[in-house]
């Protein structure tokens, strides 16, 4: 098992926190994983993505061909990684800022208004936590709690404790939307 | 066992600290910062100095200082930071001080860009600065691999009195990967430094010096050198070799070229093409007689950098008639995908 997933959006939309929880949910769940961010001269408002891969085995090549899922946080990371994500895989779309539907009919569109629902819950910082939480429903080789223990672990070493608790309701909020879109429950 | 997701820059900055490194002087650049910043962060509170200096030049030169005194030094830079760092790496080698200097190498030549990139091979291994000098290099592929390196970096520059360097790319500094930190050095298993500048009470002052004004006498100095790099040479190459023993073709890259084709050479066994993979550790000394054996049983080495053919060079010396010794490199920063170098594997085993 070896599956890469792309987080990307805006500068400021915490795609590079939400690719690291991951990773770390999932080297603290006993895989293999790494992290890599682009990192070229960016700033806040322009565009961020990062690559996390999860793997049984040690992990060669931290770039990916063809990405397993993708969340997409805004319009232009759909157009530019939809076309590489693998036939079978996933896109989480953030639907209250992408306006279209997937162009490929070989991959699973997940479309959760990620921005809207984390106003919803006054915690406008945490849609990259209601993304992650939707794409974890469609992935399977890092359980929901590896994810929430990884969160919360987080928030700890940075002295955010009083976040937590939001941004695993944010997290949760994610999951059972993505439930609704791939289970119809 | 506690594993650490950490970027390579702060797992390199972690592992010196641990491998008693007292004095880390530096000028900051993309894309290592973090580096710097981690240091900047943790070295005071653990018994160190952290000094940023006013340019490269002036912090290598530091370095310099540090280890004349005895102290187990360091300095990172990226690409064309090293570059004003290779008149003191060259004294550093005159006056046989150890210390590490780490280069995040970047995209160049020139201001470059700040992307990953392998092109500083030569500059690191034929020598950048002036004079009949040698570096230890060591060139890490994964961030753990990163950490255990710089802690052998420290070891060897002491053993041998020759500075190390730390030969990485933005893409290695800039990635997390879980680590197993090693474990702190004790500071009783430094090797004592009695050449050092401690202050002579109650004994013959030390002097350190890297230059001699008489011929015969810097001849000497240079021989002695010589006779260092052999001693090195002969011990301390260090590789990994991987599905070698069946192969009809020989993969050979380092650090995230190296790890890249592991993926390479995985994704070509899967199609039945039967390729190995020798992935050079210290690139100088260099692994000539691994690659030589390796190559007897193949017909086709083919190099893989980040870079318009550096290693390649090596590699094609090592290889000399026995196979052909193809190239394939990525320029500017631009890091290809493990099929996209896939197809050029194809390309050769089909000719």
């Amino acid at each position: 098992m070896e599956q890469g997933v792309v987080f990307a959006g805006f500068g400021g939309q915490g795609i590079l926190l939400a690719g690291k929880i991951l990773a770390r949910a999932g080297m603290e769940h006993g895989l293999h994983v790494s992290w890599l961010p682009s990192y070229g001269p960016e700033m806040r408002g322009g565009t961020a993505n990062c690559t996390v891969v999860l793997s049984d085995k040690p992990i060669g090549a931290p770039i990916v061909d063809t990405p397993w899922a993708l969340v997409a946080m805004n319009a232009p990371s759909l157009d530019r990684f939809e076309p590489q994500l693998a036939p079978g895989g996933a896109a989480v779309i953030n639907s209250s800022l992408v306006k279209r539907d997937l162009e490929r009919t070989d991959i699973t569109g997940i479309q959760v208004p990620v921005t809207t629902l984390a106003h919803n819950l006054d915690m406008p910082r945490a849609s990259n936590m209601v993304a992650l939480g939707a794409l974890i429903r469609f992935l399977d080789a890092v359980p929901q709690e590896a994810v929430v223990q990884a969160l919360s672990r987080e928030m700890e070493e940075r002295g955010r404790e009083s976040l937590i608790e939001g941004n695993r309701k944010a997290l949760e909020l994610g999951y059972e939307e993505a439930g609704k879109v791939l289970d119809g429950s | 066992m506690s594993l650490q997701l950490m970027r390579g820059n702060e797992a390199i900055a972690e592992a010196a600290i641990r491998a008693g490194c007292r004095c880390y002087f530096c000028y900051p650049i993309t894309p290592q910062g973090e580096l710097v910043e981690y240091m900047a962060r943790e070295l005071p509170t653990r018994g160190g100095e952290f000094l940023q200096a006013e340019s490269e030049v002036s912090a290598i030169n530091m370095v310099y200082g540090a280890a004349a005194a005895g102290v187990r030094t360091m300095t990172s830079s990226s690409s064309p930071g090293i570059s004003l760092k290779m008149e003191g790496i060259s004294y550093m080698a005159g006056a046989r001080l150890p210390g590490v200097i780490v280069n995040i190498m970047r995209g160049g030549p020139g201001l470059g860009n700040i992307a990953p990139a392998q092109a500083d091979y030569f500059q690191a291994t034929k020598g950048g600065g002036h004079g009949d000098y040698r570096l230890i290099t060591l060139a890490p592929s994964t961030v753990p691999e990163a950490a255990e390196l710089v802690m052998e970096a420290f070891e060897l520059s002491d053993r041998y009195r020759v500075p190390a360097m730390i030969l990485a790319d933005g893409m290695l500094g800039q990635m997390m990967e879980p680590v197993e930190l090693p474990e702190p050095v004790d500071p009783a298993d430094i090797p004592a430094r009695p050449w050092a500048l401690t202050g002579a009470k109650g004994r013959d002052p030390n002097v350190v010096l890297s230059f001699d004004l008489d011929p015969q006498g810097l001849k000497k100095m240079n021989q002695e050198l010589q006779a260092i790099y052999r001693q090195i040479q002969h011990n301390e190459i260090r590789w990994e070799e991987s599905h070698t023993e069946d192969a009809e073709l020989l993969l050979v890259a380092y650090g995230t070229m190296g790890r890249i084709a592991r993926t390479v050479a995985r994704l070509a066994r899967e199609e039945g093409i039967r390729a190995g993979l020798i992935r050079p550790i210290t690139l100088w000394p260099f692994p000539y007689d691994p690659i030589r054996q390796a190559a007897q049983s193949v017909s086709t080495v083919l190099t893989l950098e980040l870079s318009a053919g550096q290693m390649w060079e090596d590699v094609q010396l090592a290889v000399g008639q026995r196979a052909d010794t193809p190239f394939y490199g990525e320029l500017g920063g631009v890091v290809p995908t493990p099929r996209q170098i896939l197809k050029e594997v194809k390309r050769y085993v089909s000719s």
